[in-house]
């Protein structure tokens, strides 16, 4: 009897290890299917990191470019802009940028690496749309007469100050996205990676 | 042996002809390939010697490939950014290689197309990625192909581009490296005689023409060491999974009397 | 072990899992499949080397459907050139191997997958005529296996095509033109088969659609027939004795043990081993020597320039050296039908194999010597004839002339019908030993 029951806890241990063993091969192989629907490198390559020249862009005016097929805004700020941004805090969602929607380096009163350049991507934080240029404040453009000048989503009306923050009672959840950048130069930045080292 | 075959007898039996035939059967192609050699009119191949890992001469190999090939035959299949398993790093890439993009992570693709091309040359040059894949065969490898073409040009003023060579009959490529190699003429015994040297002597010559045939080859599997290495990871893992379930079929088998 | 009553034996010890399956089994077959085809399924004890094929042989089909499904993800079925002039579909399969993770071992997976398939096959249907698996009461299982044979032929064939390469194309081009030696309807029948005047874009993708729906569909069907037809009639062994014929008061057969545990954990050392040998063509030589993956398919397809030697995948040879043989015109017919005739016999002849063979003993254990040297011949026979239809017309064997390939593949076509066809007179003749009532055990 107890002849038998030893023969049955090898063998358990058997069964546990060759079913250890297979189990752990199968996984293993597993990886590789997994990982074949991974971004290719052609799409790696597509979606790579791409450059903006902001040499020739003027205060007030803004650089749309393609990543990843998105539109990535560079807005370059006016001063008068940029004064806008700290009045707005109390009607704001998100005024200080605690939802992560930007890079930690861009968790600034500005949400930018330099608070002249204002770089976001250009799709409402709703449903995807890509919000319009409303940049004269007042009611010149359709707005309010207490707009300060921003962004408007023509979709369902969420609107968006200088810095892509949205305003408090708005359809859009959170911020504009800021995706990651860096500046090669003083004159190029590039869009889709981040500050050297980080 | 009486009516009923003994067992011992009959394993013995099978065991044999399970041996020839798993041999004949799965490795055919090892064995019948010196038998599949020379038919008489493939031409002799010189050997091509083996540079996989040896970074510097594959990353001189790229950089002749880059210089001389590259502005005809694109290598569709490759990337630039490949190329920092060779141990080059993205700036010496961008910088010393890459003439035709100026994005790291393009294929290493030529600026003619290929109808341009043809209304060029007569036929378009053929894209190289798989070249040292493609020129295999019972004579040598790939490599060995490539290795001795590119030492076989001759003076040829007979046709359009002056040049032709005794591996690859009536070629459409003009010999490119000659600079490099010098001319050569065809005796009348049907050997290649250097008429006029180039900047190389005959040895350097050989070295180089090795690191491109090494890069070529390379490039037409990046993946080929890494691919080697996994597979003894896998093989040993095979062997510990065939442990395990002989033991375990050993255990079971006990009780079958 | 005790059989209970059926109550008893559904009945869940009360554990969560239990109680999942008895809800199951009381809606789906479940457990009492589990049993037929597994667990009380009894098989032979004596099962030896040979008996692993079957099953490795279903492991590669998995390994063919699941590499498939993820190299049809990337693979575009496109003749088109692109930019750098190669065409769409052979720069996939670049793309797969160069720029999709790990695309290089799935599709290495399913090249050697490929090959794999035919040697175990191969090596299963010989199993089969070693031991008499087709005699009766398994003629429907050997026809099945028959069609599976047909249908992987159709399946590597139209799969070829797809890389675009030279020896895909003009391999293409030869088989698809040899509808055309039948009479009448050849030259519309090969035309419609191309969907095009050469082979195109419209064959690239119709074959894709082939290769990748209908005839898995179809083969999968027909391993479930081949299945069930042997789980019906019960596994042949190497003595080719019915071990239905001793049973215990049970009805369970004294030389029959059930399929799980025991052929399960056998054949679990089965596929390591196979694994391994698969692995080692896999990782240390994926083009097989040039025979798995053809050097010539490694140029994009060029309608402009056949290659000098065009030669099947190797598993193809046998029957492609009967089509070559065939160089006479017979009647009133060219010799180009007779080699399609030859080919296509080759393979449908071995589906009279259970009517033609006469023999009283079904395993070559208690055969005559006639059986045995026959098949022997036989045997080489086919790996010769495979061997020459990789070589070109007029190959001479050790380079000696009077070893002419061509004349030895037409004598060995020759022996290859013989063999079959007079089977019913020399299976009859031949001087077998009697047969043992119990199987042949230690």
């Amino acid at each position: 009897m107890s002849d038998q029951k030893k023969m049955d806890c090898g063998r358990r241990r058997l069964i546990v290890a060759t079913a250890a063993v297979g189990g752990a091969g199968v996984a293993a192989t597993a990886v590789p299917f997994v990982a074949s629907m991974l971004p290719s490198e052609r799409a790696k390559a597509a979606g790579a990191p791409v450059e903006a020249d902001i040499s020739k862009l003027e205060p007030g005016q803004m650089l749309v470019v393609e990543w990843r097929g998105k539109p990535v805004w560079i807005l370059r700020r006016t001063p008068e802009m940029l004064e806008t941004l700290p009045q707005l805090d109390g009607e704001l969602a998100d005024p200080k940028s605690e939802k992560e929607q930007q890079p930690e380096y861009c968790a600034n009163a500005t949400r930018a690496l330099n608070p002249e350049f204002f770089v976001a991507i250009g799709i409402c934080t709703h449903l995807g749309c890509s919000p319009s240029s409303k940049f004269k404040p007042g009611a010149s453009e359709g707005m309010s007469a207490d707009w300060k000048g921003g962004f408007l989503c023509p979709c369902h009306g969420s609107t968006f100050d200088f810095a892509g923050r949205v305003f408090k009672e708005k359809p859009a959840p959170t911020n504009l996205e800021i995706p990651p950048h860096r500046y090669l130069s003083d004159t190029r930045i590039l869009i889709g990676e981040n500050t050297q080292g980080a | 042996m009486q009516t009923c075959t003994g067992k011992g007898d009959l394993e013995m039996k099978i065991m044999d002809k399970l041996k020839t035939l798993l041999a004949a059967v799965l490795f055919a192609p090892a064995l019948v390939f010196p038998a599949a050699a020379p038919a008489s009119e493939e031409a002799h191949l010189d050997r091509a010697p083996d540079l996989s890992g040896d970074k510097a001469a594959l990353q001189n190999g790229a950089r002749l490939f880059v210089n001389y090939c590259l502005s005809c035959h694109g290598a569709s299949a490759l990337r630039y950014t490949t190329l920092q398993e060779l141990g080059l790093t993205e700036a010496q890439i961008t910088e010393n290689l890459m003439f035709t993009t100026d994005k790291i992570r393009d294929p290493m693709t030529i600026a003619m197309t290929p109808a341009d091309a043809k209304k060029w040359f007569g036929v378009a040059p053929p894209d190289l990625s798989l070249v040292a894949r493609a020129r295999a065969s019972a004579g040598g490898s790939g490599a060995d192909w490539l290795y001795t073409y590119l030492r076989s040009f001759y003076r040829d003023e007979t046709r359009p581009t002056g040049w032709n060579n005794t591996l690859f009959a009536n070629v459409g490529m003009p010999h490119i490296l000659f600079d490099l190699q010098g001319e050569q003429v065809l005796g009348a015994d049907g050997k290649l005689q250097l008429s006029a040297p180039g900047k190389l002597s005959a040895q350097d010559y050989d070295k180089q023409v090795a690191d491109l045939v090494g890069f070529l080859t390379w490039m037409s599997e990046p993946q080929a060491e890494f691919r080697k290495r996994l597979g003894v990871g896998v093989l040993i893992f095979l062997a510990l999974l065939f442990g395990f379930a002989y033991a375990l079929k050993k255990e079971y088998w006990k009780d079958v009397h | 072990m005790a059989t209970n009553s059926n109550f008893e034996k559904y009945k869940s010890g009360g554990t969560l899992l239990g109680n999942v399956l008895e809800w199951v089994d009381a809606r789906f077959p479940a457990t009492s499949m589990w049993k037929a085809h597994l667990s009380e399924y009894y098989a032979p004890k004596n099962f030896n080397f040979w008996y692993y094929f079957g099953s490795l042989a279903l492991l590669v089909l998995v390994i063919q459907v699941v590499t498939g499904i993820f190299l049809a993800m990337n693979y575009k079925p496109d003749a088109s050139l692109n930019a750098a002039g190669l065409p769409f579909a052979f720069a996939s399969v670049s793309y797969i191997m160069n720029d999709v993770d790990w695309g290089w071992l799935i599709r290495y997976m399913h090249s050697t997958g490929a090959s794999a398939f035919f040697i175990v096959v191969y090596l299963h249907m010989f199993r089969g005529m070693l031991y008499g698996s087709y005699r009766k009461p398994r003629e429907l299982i050997w026809i099945f296996g028959v069609l599976i044979f047909l249908c992987l032929m159709a399946e590597a064939f139209m799969g070829y095509l797809l890389p675009w390469g030279q020896m895909s194309y003009w391999g293409a081009q030869v088989i698809v033109n040899l509808f055309s030696a039948i009479p009448l309807i050849g030259d519309p029948l090969s035309l419609w088969i191309r969907g095009d005047f050469v082979i195109g874009d419209a064959t690239l993708n119709r074959f894709f659609a082939f290769h990748v729906v209908a005839v898995p569909l179809a083969l999968i069907g027909l391993v479930a027939a081949h299945v069930l037809a042997l789980h019906e009639v019960g596994s042949n062994n190497p003595d080719g004795i019915e071990i239905k014929k001793v049973m215990n008061e049970k009805g369970i057969p004294l030389d029959g043990i059930p399929f799980h545990p025991y052929y399960t954990v056998k054949d679990i050392v089965g596929v390591a081993v196979f694994l391994a040998l698969f692995s080692i063509i896999v990782f240390f030589m994926p083009e097989g020597g040039g025979y798995f993956l053809e050097y010539n398919n490694f140029f994009p397809a060029d309608p402009m320039k056949t290659p000098e030697h065009i030669a099947p995948v190797w598993y193809f040879t046998p029957f492609y050296s009967m089509l070559r043989a065939m160089v006479w015109n017979f009647f009133w017919l060219e010799a180009k039908f007779w080699g399609v005739v030859a080919m296509g016999g080759g393979v449908a002849i071995l589906a009279f194999l259970p009517w033609l063979d006469r023999s009283p003993a079904k395993s070559i254990r208690y055969r005559g010597p006639i059986y045995k040297t026959l098949l022997g011949i036989f045997v080489f026979s086919f790996l010769v004839l495979g061997f020459l239809g990789t070589k070109a017309p007029g190959y001479l064997v050790f380079g000696q002339a009077w070893l002419n390939g061509d004349v030895i593949a037409q004598a060995l076509t020759v022996y290859y019908f013989l063999f079959f066809l007079t089977m019913p007179w020399w299976s009859k003749m031949d001087k077998c030993k009697p047969v043992p009532e119990r199987v042949t055990w230690k």
